[in-house]
C-alpha cells in the first residue's frame, strides 16, 4: 500500500530533502508552503525522479483557520495520509523582536502558536486513521537553553518541543509515533550569511539522520547526533556562570 | 541577504572578492536580475579564470530542477543550475545522455550555455549550442524572455557562447542524445609525434563519436607531440559482457584533495616523470576495451578538489584553437616552446572541431589544445603571451572559460563577430548591466 505524507513548510531546504528521501522509499506526497507556486519547479522535479504522486497545498501558518482546517484540505486535496512532517519555523530577528512587538508575536506565533495549533488537530485526524504512521516535528537546539541572541524563537521552539513530547505522552498508546527533531546548523537559506557558524550539515545528511531516527522510533532526536553533546554540556553550565556569557 | 566572500573560478586565480546572493526560485531570480548594482549570474563556477567572476553574483545553484522530460523525443526542460551529473543520473536509466559534454560532469547546464561548451565529439556535433532549443532568460530590466531559432533569435545566438552578458538564463530546453548503455567502446593507440597524431585523428574522424588525443606536452625532439589517441563510440548492448550493470551510474566521489598542495612538488623533474609515464603505461600499440562513461569523460572528477595540486597560487589552463591549415606548424611550435620550458602539464589534450556556430563561440574548424600550466612560475604569464601570439598569427583564437589573461586588443582580433554580439548585447541590455571580471578586462560592453 502506498503511504502519503504531508510536509509543512515544503519551501525549506530540510522540508524538500526530507520530501525526496520520502519519494524515494515510495511515498506520495502532500507539500503544503505559503507560495504555493514556489514549489512547482521542485514538485515537477520529484514528479520526474521517484514517479510518485505529489500534490501541492497553499498554507499560510499564521492563518489560524487555516491551521485548523488542514487536515481536510489536505485530504480533498490528494486523499488520506499518515504521516505529518512539520518544518516550517520562523527564526526572526532578536535585536528587532526586542522592541518591535510584531516581529516578537511573529516568532512565538509561528514556531509556537500556529505549531501548535496544526498538530493537535492533525492529531485528531491521524488517530482516526487506520494505520497512521506518526507525526515529525522540527524544534531546535535553540529551545534547549534562553541565548541573548535567540531566545525569542528558542523560547518558541523549547514550547513547541514540550508540546510534541506530551503530544507523544497522549498518543503513545494509539501508534502514532511522535518524533521531536532538534537540528544544529544546517547549511539552509535560514543560516546563509551567518558569521561563525561550525559544524554546519547538509540538508540531506540532516534528513537522512532524521527519518532513520523516525524509522528506529526515536523520541528525541538531535541532528547532526553529535548536537545531543554538545547540548548537554551548554545545558550543564551552571546560569550564574551561563547569564554573563555572550552567546 | 548575501555573503561577502573571496571566490576564484576552478583555476584559483584570480580572486575576486564578491557579494554572493542565491536565488532560491524563479521570481528570486527575476528580482535578482534588475537590482542595481551590475551583476553577474553564476553557477558552480567551474570555468578557470574570471569568466566567473565580478564583485557582485547571483548564483545559480539552488535552481536545480528538472522540469519536463519527454521520454520519447529526449527533449529535457531544466533549470539553469541542473549539473551535468545531475542529468546523467536522471536520463541514463530511461536510454538518454548529454548530446555534448564538457570534461568534468560538475558544471551547471547554464554555465555550459554561456561557454557554449564542446566535447569530445566536436568534430561530429558541434557544439552544446546546437542542442539548444529553448532558452528562458530574465534581462536586465526584469522582463521575462523566451528565446528560441525562431523568436527573439538575435538574443538566443548571442546568449549561447555569451559568456551570461546578455541575461539571466532561468532554464533551457536540451535535445538529449539516444544512448543504449552506460559504456563506451574505447579504442586507444599510441602515437609517436604530432604529425601522426594529426593524420591518425583525421583518418579516424568518421568512424568515431569521440576522438582525443592525450599530449605528452614536455617530450622533445622528434617525440614532441607523442600521444595517446581515444577514440570511443557508445557501446551497443550486445558487446557488453553478460554481468555488466547496462546503465550503471557513476559513482559518488569519495576522494578528495583535503588542502592545497605544497608548490615544490609540481616541477619540471616530476611533471616530465608524470608525462613520461603516461604515455608508457601501455605496452601495446592499440588496446581495444570496454571502458565506463565516467573515467572515459570524466578522469579528473573521480578526485575532489584536483585544482589544489597546483598550491596557493593557483594554475592557468590555457587553450586554443588553431585553423587546419595553418594548424600544424602553430602547435609544433607551443609544443615546442612548451617542452623547452619544461614546466607544462598533467594532461594536455588535442581535439579536432569542426563547424562554428553562435557569436563568441570558441570553436572553429580546426585543432584544439589545451594545457595547464602552475602559475607559481612568475614568468607565466610572459610565456602565455608569446604562445598567444603564435595562435593569433595562426588565426587561431583562445577560449574564454579559460582565459584570465586576454588583452582587448588581442581578444578583439580573434572574435571576428564580436561586434554582431555587442549589437545584441546593447539592444537587450543597453546599459551593460551583465558583467564580469573578464567583461570589463576586455571591454565587452
Amino acid at each position: 500500500m502506498n503511504r502519503r505524507a504531508l510536509v509543512l513548510g515544503a519551501t525549506s531546504a530540510i522540508a524538500q530533502a526530507i520530501a525526496r528521501l520520502l519519494a524515494q522509499q515510495g511515498n506520495d506526497l502532500i507539500l503544503a508552503a505559503r507560495q504555493v507556486e514556489r514549489l512547482e519547479p521542485f514538485a515537477a522535479d520529484l514528479r520526474l525522479h521517484s514517479s510518485r504522486e505529489v500534490e501541492l497545498l497553499e498554507f499560510e501558518a499564521m492563518d489560524w483557520a487555516a491551521c485548523t482546517s488542514l487536515a481536510a484540505a489536505a485530504e480533498d486535496a490528494a486523499g488520506p495520509f499518515q504521516l505529518v512532517v512539520l518544518v516550517y519555523g520562523y527564526l526572526g530577528q532578536q535585536q528587532r523582536a526586542n522592541a518591535d512587538s510584531e516581529e516578537l508575536l511573529r516568532i512565538v506565533n509561528t514556531n509556537f502558536t500556529s505549531a501548535s495549533l496544526t498538530l493537535a488537530h492533525l492529531a485528531n485526524y491521524l488517530e482516526r486513521q487506520a494505520e497512521p504512521t506518526g507525526i515529525i516535528g522540527i524544534s531546535s537546539v535553540a529551545g534547549d537553553r534562553g541565548r541573548q541572541s535567540n531566545y525569542a524563537y528558542g523560547a518558541a521552539k523549547g514550547g513547541f518541543a514540550l508540546y510534541l513530547q506530551g503530544l507523544r505522552n497522549r498518543l503513545a498508546a494509539t501508534g502514532v509515533h511522535v518524533m521531536t527533531v532538534k537540528p544544529g546548523f544546517v547549511d539552509t537559506p535560514m543560516t546563509e550569511g551567518m558569521d561563525g557558524l561550525f559544524l554546519v550539515a547538509s540538508p540531506e545528511r540532516v534528513a537522512d539522520d532524521i527519518l532513520r531516527a523516525f524509522r528506529r522510533q526515536r523520541d528525541i532526536v538531535y541532528v547532526p547526533w553529535f548536537w545531543r553533546y554538545i547540548m548537554m554540556v551548554i545545558k550543564a553550565l551552571p546560569e550564574r556562570l551561563f547569564k554573563r556569557l555572550s552567546l | 541577504m548575501g555573503n561577502r566572500v573571496s571566490i576564484s573560478g576552478w583555476g584559483n586565480y584570480p580572486t575576486v572578492s564578491a557579494l554572493v546572493r542565491r536565488a532560491r526560485h524563479r521570481l528570486e531570480l527575476q528580482r535578482l536580475a534588475h537590482q542595481r548594482p551590475p551583476v553577474l549570474a553564476t553557477g558552480r563556477q567551474r570555468s578557470y579564470g574570471d569568466a566567473c567572476l565580478f564583485s557582485n553574483v547571483v548564483s545559480t545553484v539552488d535552481l536545480s530542477h528538472i522540469l519536463t522530460f519527454d521520454p520519447i523525443t529526449g527533449v529535457m526542460r531544466a533549470e539553469a543550475g541542473v549539473t551535468v551529473e545531475q542529468i546523467i543520473r536522471f536520463a541514463l536509466p530511461q536510454g538518454w545522455f548529454p548530446p555534448v559534454t564538457p570534461g568534468t560532469k560538475f558544471p551547471t547546464l547554464g554555465g555550459c550555455i554561456a561557454a557554449d561548451v564542446h566535447g569530445k565529439n566536436h568534430h561530429v556535433d558541434g557544439s552544446l549550442g546546437r542542442f539548444v532549443e529553448e532558452l528562458e532568460m530574465f534581462l536586465a530590466d526584469g522582463t521575462a524572455i523566451r528565446c528560441s531559432r525562431d523568436s527573439h533569435g538575435d538574443l538566443f545566438h548571442a546568449t549561447i557562447g555569451g559568456m551570461g552578458l546578455t541575461g539571466f538564463i532561468y532554464a533551457a530546453k536540451l535535445r538529449l542524445r539516444p544512448v543504449s548503455s552506460a559504456y563506451l567502446e574505447v579504442r586507444s593507440e599510441r602515437v609517436g609525434c604530432l604529425a601522426e597524431a594529426l593524420h591518425q585523428l583525421a583518418a579516424t574522424q568518421d568512424d568515431y563519436t569521440y576522438s582525443v588525443a592525450w599530449i605528452d606536452c614536455l617530450a622533445r625532439g622528434r617525440a614532441r607531440g607523442r600521444s595517446i589517441l581515444m577514440l570511443a563510440n557508445h557501446a551497443e548492448v550486445a558487446k557488453l559482457p553478460v554481468r555488466a550493470e547496462r546503465w550503471r551510474p557513476h559513482p559518488e566521489q569519495r576522494l578528495a584533495l583535503p588542502t592545497r598542495a605544497p608548490e615544490f612538488l609540481l616541477n619540471k623533474y616530476s611533471m616530465r616523470l608524470f608525462n613520461s609515464l603516461y604515455y608508457h603505461r601501455r605496452l601495446r600499440r592499440t588496446r581495444l576495451e570496454l571502458q565506463h562513461y565516467d573515467p572515459y569523460f570524466y578522469p579528473l572528477d573521480r578526485v575532489g578538489h584536483w585544482n589544489r595540486i597546483y598550491g596557493r597560487s593557483g594554475f592557468l589552463q590555457y587553450q586554443f584553437v588553431v585553423p587546419r591549415s595553418s594548424g600544424e606548424a602553430a602547435l609544433d611550435e607551443v609544443l615546442e616552446r612548451t617542452s623547452r620550458r619544461g614546466s607544462g602539464s598533467f594532461l594536455a589534450v588535442l581535439k579536432t572541431f569542426g563547424e562554428a556556430w553562435g557569436m563568441l563561440s570558441f570553436p572553429q574548424p580546426g585543432y584544439t589544445l589545451a594545457l595547464d600550466f602552475p602559475r607559481s612560475d612568475p614568468t607565466i604569464h610572459a610565456f602565455l603571451r608569446d604562445l598567444t601570439g603564435v595562435v593569433q598569427r595562426a588565426g587561431g583564437r583562445v577560449y574564454l572559460a579559460k582565459d584570465a589573461l586576454l588583452d582587448k586588443e588581442t581578444f578583439s582580433a580573434m572574435y571576428p563577430e564580436l561586434e554582431q554580439f555587442l549589437s545584441v548585447k546593447r539592444r537587450y541590455d543597453p546599459n551593460n548591466h551583465f558583467r564580469s571580471a573578464q567583461s570589463q578586462r576586455l571591454g565587452l560592453q
